[in-house]
């Protein structure tokens, strides 16, 4: 369909999810690594895999409302089924990854009828309550996970039997990044589609749904279970590139961080979480050069100054300057 | 006879010893235009909430033309037809006003599921709501985030939003709440224009509105249903007098 062929209505609305020539810079500058800083593509690979967990909770939160403290939950449940998939026998990574993430989203299908029934504090209890429970039980089940030792015995075949995962990341990162990529652009449709503008209908007034005859608690099943597929991708990339996977995969610590990444980078917006990946990542390897000990001093500080002077995150912040600085020309 | 759009027996509703709700039977025709009125506190938000399935009654049946939907979930009353708006804005703040208009249309749809074509494909919902919005007058701002509008605007979009749904009975909680008196005959005139297909059951307070715009009037007082008749039969009536117009009005 070309453009002159949209009525003005559609013309608004197609402009709104048009391809932006920053998002293309944004997708070009993600190659950097490769020639930049070939020696920093483990840091590389595990920001891509972070900013895809964050796109994920980015779904359900930024765009839905939904808050979650226990997210890490898929992520590792993701971890340990690809760890658990190789350790078996079955190292191939791109079949483990598929199997991995349908197994976080069954998971989250079947939390998604509890999930759906909660909102604002009582559903950051349960999911954080959920979380707990399911690392406890990753703890307890060492004969299955390896428990506080970690899962062992992880070995990844060549990916496309051409390439080996090396100590370098160069395999880690060029497997990855089209992961993410490929992610973001499923999660770039859906907000764009009627799906995705039912969401923020639920963010913005969830008594207001059903009052135009939106069935709101089948929407958020079907947004949880979709953010619940990319929490396990994301947390099959990490078991796979890392070729161990830990009890952290599960822990409270890491369903905090992602939410801190999200709102530093910007909740509802789709990059919001790609940027807060970047800076808390690269920043948390620089500060941890520093003085390890006291790094989350200032992501501390960072996130306090981030919520009192830019509510809607750091890109909340850079779209605001823009339109000053448009204003102003 | 032809089915009444919209039909009450028996409803109870009581919090705790606070009786809410008592006895109600309601009956609407098709495409009437019914005005429900009563003071403050007499339980018609109460009514609406118990009639939309927000509130489950304790006791009694209700009717959507010839079908029970006693034990039906909001959204699903509203697919069937039956469709409200809120006394206080019950609006989407950060959604322009042709993109809620459109959620409420791929709703009516059935669109809303689906996440892999994206929004300006679905050209018909978006014509359609586009249609909704210039027939209420808000074709100028609908572009706008919901809460830069106007209140007045922000009152007509909450009829906006109901209308995608294809209702078949509007239950309009105080749609002139808050707007000033000369814009407010205004406002009703558009929803007396509203399609005969359409039976209306409106809250009001101001009584040169309820006089001029209802087929038939419905006095609350205390859960009960008063009395219910005509326009001149409710003026002439010395219990209404007594227990609301006549000793000034209340709120």
């Amino acid at each position: 369909m070309t453009s002159s062929a949209l009525s003005e209505p559609q013309r608004y609305l197609e402009a709104q999810i048009r391809w932006r020539p920053v998002e293309i810079a944004f997708w070009l500058a993600t190659l950097l690594p490769f020639v930049l800083a070939p020696n920093y593509l483990v840091l590389a690979s595990q920001i891509a895999i972070t900013a895809l967990f964050a796109l994920s909770l980015d779904l359900i939160l930024g765009y839905a409302g939904i808050v979650s403290l226990g997210h890490a939950a898929y992520f590792g449940f993701g971890s340990y089924t690809a760890g658990l998939i190789a350790k078996w026998g079955w190292g191939e990574p791109v079949t483990g990854l598929l199997i991995a993430a349908a197994a976080a989203g069954v998971l989250g299908y079947v939390s998604s009828f509890i999930i759906a029934r909660f909102r604002h504090l009582a559903l950051i209890m349960i999911t954080l309550g959920f979380g707990l429970l399911l690392a406890e039980a990753a703890n307890s089940a060492s004969w299955l996970t390896g428990g506080a030792d970690g899962l062992q015995g992880v070995r990844m075949w060549k990916l496309f039997d051409v390439f080996a995962f090396d100590l370098y990341g160069t395999t880690a990162y060029s497997y990855s990044l089209p992961v993410l990529f490929l992610a973001f652009l499923v999660a770039r449709r859906l907000i764009g589609s009627p799906f995705g503008l039912a969401l923020r209908g639920i963010r913005e007034n969830a008594v207001r749904m059903p009052a135009i005859g939106a069935p709101a608690r089948a929407h958020i099943r079907k947004a949880y279970t979709i953010a619940a597929v990319m929490a396990g991708l994301a947390g099959a990339l990490l078991a796979q590139t890392t070729e161990t996977v830990s009890l952290e995969t599960l822990s409270f610590a890491r369903s905090a961080d992602v939410l801190v990444i999200l709102i530093l980078g910007g909740a509802g917006r789709l990059y919001g979480g790609l940027v807060g990946a970047i800076i808390y990542m690269v920043a948390r390897d620089q500060f941890s050069g520093i003085n390890p000990q006291y790094w989350y001093f200032w992501i501390g500080t960072l996130l306090i100054l981030v919520v009192l002077f830019l509510p809607n995150g750091i890109l909340g912040g850079m779209a605001r300057l823009m339109r000053f600085a448009r204003s102003r020309a | 006879m032809r089915a009444p759009a919209l039909a009450t027996r028996g409803l109870d509703k009581r919090f705790g010893s606070l009786v809410v709700a008592k006895d109600i039977e309601l009956t609407l025709p098709p495409g009437e235009r019914y005005a429900l009125i009563g003071p403050n506190g007499a339980g018609k938000t109460t009514l609406i909430n118990l009639i939309t399935g927000m509130l489950k009654p304790d006791k009694g049946r209700i009717f959507l033309g010839e079908n029970e939907i006693t034990a039906l979930e909001p959204d699903t009353r509203v697919k069937c037809g039956l469709v409200r708006t809120f006394q206080i804005n019950t609006l989407f703040p950060h959604l322009s006003a042709l993109e809620a208009v459109t959620l409420a249309v791929c709703e009516q749809h059935g669109y809303a599921g689906s996440w892999w074509r994206e929004l300006p494909a679905y050209d018909d919902a978006v014509e359609e709501a586009y249609a909704i919005l210039v027939s209420l007058r808000l074709a100028g701002s609908c572009y706008r985030p919901t809460r830069e509008l106007a209140y007045g605007q922000q009152r007509l979009l909450e009829i906006a939003l109901a209308l995608a749904t294809k209702p078949k009975v509007l239950l309009l909680d105080e749609p002139a709440a808050g707007v000033p008196q000369g814009e407010s005959a205004e406002l009703f005139s558009v929803i007396s224009d509203l399609s005969r297909d359409i039976a209306v059951l409106f809250i009001e307070h101001d009584m040169n509105v309820v006089f001029r715009f209802a087929h038939r009037i419905i006095v609350m007082v205390g859960g009960r249903i008063l009395v219910e008749g005509t326009p001149q039969e409710i003026a002439a009536d010395h219990r209404v007098r007594d227990v609301y117009l006549g000793g000034g009005r209340h709120g």
